[in-house]
């Protein structure tokens, strides 16, 4: 973890901080290690100073943030647009458009969550000078759910009735059903100007797209397809920042090439996709730069087709738990830099429960409970029960070399307590198309972000309606199905104070690490890498992408 | 002659008909699609991704999309692409002058160099020159190019700081001086690979010429070593050369893949991976008709040069 995640740091007064070296007597010594100097000496600049290259491994190219999109087009997302309220790095939401967070307390969500009031920020003006108004959260809202639009997420805003604009600056809502995740997902639904729209007929391809209006700290600038976008300090911007003149995204294709450019000095900031692991010792010695350690939110699992008659039994599941031998694999194909993990939610979050039972490498406790459930080797060696053998086959996207070493190392320790798992590896357009969707599959390698933004909601993947293979509309691709799990996303759902839902969250978890409709592995760190002086920059699981308070950042002179 | 154009041209719309109708199959065929990409992210259902692709049109038949499609082409209209909506010309045209920069750079070094290496390798057969451009001509073929441009990005840009580290021009300069600066190093590492294969051909082809009787003749006659070697030799061996530059057109103009990548380099061939990957079919197309055609106008080209220059030649 880097200094920046404590802003109070810089609260210690330059007086204060040479005081106390002075009593220590170490001065020189002791600085660095102790007050992170960029943010002891260095507050921001007075007006916008500087550019920042930060560069991502895919392009950015959709640029309507509710058009449906990838992660690294947020990139561009959370510069120009700002949501109603954000989310910062410790789940709070912090107001942005809305001059305050709606809640229960507050009056802005009713006891029963279903009317919604929120009071809007007056003054903001749209980066062409129309002003912002009520209008163009009705207008957002209303076409994230329009029938002919590609909207990239209709779930949640498909509740919401009776949108009403009150005035200018306030707007009210009725939800057609209790639903707390709602919180979240306004949180990541940036407000786009309902001005840009006009006498456009068909929204999917309006010149708004590739020209995007927003009330960000950045505007856009310039475009220089499959090279770079150029964003420009937004002077009137209402919020904090921006403290530079100008953001370029460069889009760098190749992992190699794009630290290689980070050492050079091209990029200022490596974005999406980071320092690959196996850099990460290069990078650490490299002078100048700040290289840190972050985790990210996408869970690594062992996912199981519960259908299969294999995987029925749960003793079964057990059992190939035990036989995965974790931290080999962190260690040996992850640099050691994962960290191993027992839930689906990223560990920084609020909702993380961290008193779930710990994983056991032990090949002897599986055979022991193969045994005892029944399952005895067969001529071959591989175990049996019913005629069923416990044969099955893993797959995960071809080409992907860590993961296929992993699978490797899987085979080889379930071989050893009888079990035959054949890799079967497709590529990436075949594995996550109906193969994933309509759950094809035995079992997979896959890493997969469960929550939405900071919400713990997570019905989409645990819900047993939200299996596509069985009709319903979501990725509960391992079929599971627990009625426990089913109540609890029900009342979860439905309650609208954080510390009163938690228990819900917490229980789930527990519930799912006891049924192991997946094996969970690990949870994944990435190794960032910013030019020093580059201050500003704070790792935040709740959001998709780095950039997400990009308003902030600064060079320290 | 205007019978012969009329014939060719003929030949090459049948072809390109053709050309079009295989690579949209295929493409179609190929597993995946332009939703896939979305399949993980989060809060989506496979329901709703349908319902899009089917607003896009593209659970109809193949051939009802090709008809479509190609019904479009032929009042002038490319289509737009799936990643952000604009069309397909102005994206193709867009990254063309990048491509034209680098392949043309390349092109001119590799074939100058070339040409003048095989020449001298030939003339001076067995020479240490020859053996050290044997040897070097297979080192180049040998090695992959991503490796030696990432080989030469390290020496020269890393450890030495000479030339930048990829991109096309620094942002906010834009010189020429800056873009010859960028220039530098891709375009030597492309042109390394082309000067082993130009040097090859020329010299088999000044080989072939050399051992000819009206070379001899040409010596028995008394002209100077100079000139029997620039106007009896060099001229007879440059023939095969202009066939092989017409096809090198469409390589000038679709880029390089994989030097592109290495060298962050905005031009056809990084446009062409990246629609691929996103399965933006109407790039894609728009990609591989500008390509197709480019070869037939190429071959045309070659073939009528070689009319012109070879008096044996007659186009009928």
């Amino acid at each position: 973890m880097t200094q920046d995640k404590y802003p109070n740091i810089a609260s210690i007064s330059r007086r204060r901080a040479l005081t106390l070296m002075a009593a220590t007597g170490a001065a020189g010594l002791v600085i660095p290690g102790m007050l992170g100097r960029d943010k002891a000496f260095a507050a921001p600049p007075e007006k916008p100073t500087g550019q920042i290259v930060v560069a991502f491994s895919q392009e950015p190219t959709v640029f309507n943030p509710h058009l449906l999109h990838i992660e690294v087009d947020e990139g561009i997302h959370f510069a120009i647009f700002d949501p109603l309220f954000g989310v910062d790095q410790d789940g709070n939401f912090t107001p942005a458009l809305a001059v305050e967070v709606p809640s229960v307390e507050n009056g802005g969500i009713s006891a029963d969550g279903l009317n919604w009031k929120v009071k809007l920020r007056d003054g903001v003006k749209w980066h062409d000078g129309t002003p912002f108004t009520a209008e163009d959260v009705k207008f957002t809202l209303e076409l994230l759910v329009d029938k002919d639009f590609r909207s990239w997420r209709r779930a949640g805003h498909d509740q919401v009735r009776d949108l009403t604009v009150v005035s200018p600056t306030e707007i009210t809502w009725r939800m057609e059903a209790p639903y707390a995740p709602y919180a979240s997902v306004l949180a990541s639904t940036f407000i786009v100007p309902k001005h840009a729209f006009d006498g456009v007929a068909d929204k999917n391809v309006a010149p708004f797209n590739n020209a995007p209006i927003g009330t960000g700290a950045f505007k856009w600038a310039d475009r220089v397809a499959g090279d770079h976008i150029e964003l420009a300090a937004n002077a009137d911007y209402f919020g904090d920042g921006p403290y530079v003149e100008r953001v370029i995204v460069k889009y760098i294709p190749d992992l190699n090439v794009m630290f290689t450019q980070f050492k050079s000095g091209d990029v200022d900031v490596t974005g999406l996709q980071w320092i690959t692991p196996d850099h990460y010792e290069e990078a650490k010695t490299l002078e100048g730069k700040e290289v840190s350690l972050v985790p990210g939110s996408t869970v690594e699992s062992f996912t199981l087709n519960m259908e299969r008659p294999q995987f029925k039994e749960l003793a079964v599941r057990q059992a190939l738990y035990y036989a995965i031998d974790k931290q080999s694999i962190i260690d040996a194909l992850y640099y050691g830099i994962n960290v191993p993990t027992e839930s689906y939610v990223p560990q920084q979050s609020f909702y993380y429960n961290p008193d779930l039972p710990k994983h056991e490498f032990s090949l002897d406790k599986a055979k022991q409970l193969l045994d005892e459930a029944g399952w005895k080797p067969g001529a071959d060696g591989i175990r049996e029960k019913d005629g069923v053998r416990l044969s099955f086959t893993n797959s995960t996207t071809s080409g992907h070399h860590i993961r296929e070493q992993a699978q490797q190392f899987i085979q080889q320790t379930f071989k050893d307590i009888g079990v035959e798992m054949t890799i079967s590896n497709l590529p990436p357009a075949v594995m996550w198309g109906d193969y994933w969707m309509l759950s094809k599959f035995d079992t997979v390698v896959v890493g997969l972000d469960f929550l939405t933004g900071p919400d713990p909601d997570t019905s989409d993947y645990f819900a047993s309606t939200s299996s596509s293979a069985k009709g319903g509309a979501g990725q509960n691709n391992w079929l599971y199905v627990s009625e426990e799990v089913d109540k609890l996303l029900k009342e979860g759902g439905s309650v609208f104070v954080p510390e009163e839902r938690k228990k819900f969250y917490l229980k789930q978890q527990e519930v799912i690490r006891h049924d192991l409709p997946f094996l969970p592995l690990f949870q994944y760190v990435t190794v960032r890498g910013r030019k020093k002086g580059m201050t500003g920059f704070t790792p935040n699981v709740n959001n998709r992408i780095d950039t997400w308070n990009i308003n902030t950042w600064y060079w320290a002179t | 002659m205007l019978r012969y154009l009329a014939g060719r041209l003929g030949q090459s719309c049948i072809l390109l008909l053709l050309v079009s109708l295989i690579g949209y199959c295929v493409l179609l065929l190929a597993p995946g699609g332009p939703m896939s990409q979305f399949a993980l992210t989060p809060g989506i259902s496979k329901a709703e991704l349908d319902r899009i692709a089917e607003q896009m049109g593209l659970n109809r038949p193949i051939i009802v999309q090709y008809a479509d499609w190609l019904w479009h082409l032929l009042q002038g209209q490319w289509g737009t692409s799936f990643r952000d909506g604009r069309p397909v010309l102005t994206i193709i045209f867009e990254h063309l002058p990048a491509t034209l920069l680098l392949m043309g750079t390349a092109t001119a070094i590799s074939i100058s160099l070339g040409v003048w290496i095989g020449i001298r390798g030939a003339v001076r057969r067995y020479s240490l020159f020859d053996y050290a451009a044997t040897v070097g001509a297979m080192i180049a073929l040998s090695v992959p190019t991503f490796w030696f441009g990432l080989v030469a990005i390290y020496i020269f840009s890393l450890k030495l700081g000479w030339f930048p580290a990829g991109n096309m021009y620094t942002i906010g300069n834009g010189s020429p001086a800056d873009y010859l600066w960028h220039l530098v190093l891709p375009a030597f590492v492309l042109a390394f690979v082309d000067v082993a294969i130009w040097s090859r051909y020329m010299r088999t082809a000044t080989l072939d010429v050399i051992n000819q009787d009206f070379v001899r003749t040409a010596h028995a006659k008394g002209l100077s070593r100079r000139r029997v070697l620039f106007k009896h030799v060099v001229g007879n061996a440059l023939l095969p050369m202009i066939t092989l530059a017409g096809m090198q057109l469409p390589v000038l103009l679709s880029g390089a893949l994989v030097t592109e990548t290495v060298f962050t380099w905005p031009g056809m061939g990084r446009l062409f991976l990246d629609s691929l990957g996103y399965s933006d079919y109407p790039v894609i197309m728009g990609l591989l008709m500008f390509s197709a055609v480019l070869v037939l106008i190429g071959s045309l080209l070659a073939d009528l040069l070689s009319a012109f220059i070879d008096p044996r030649i007659r186009l009928a």
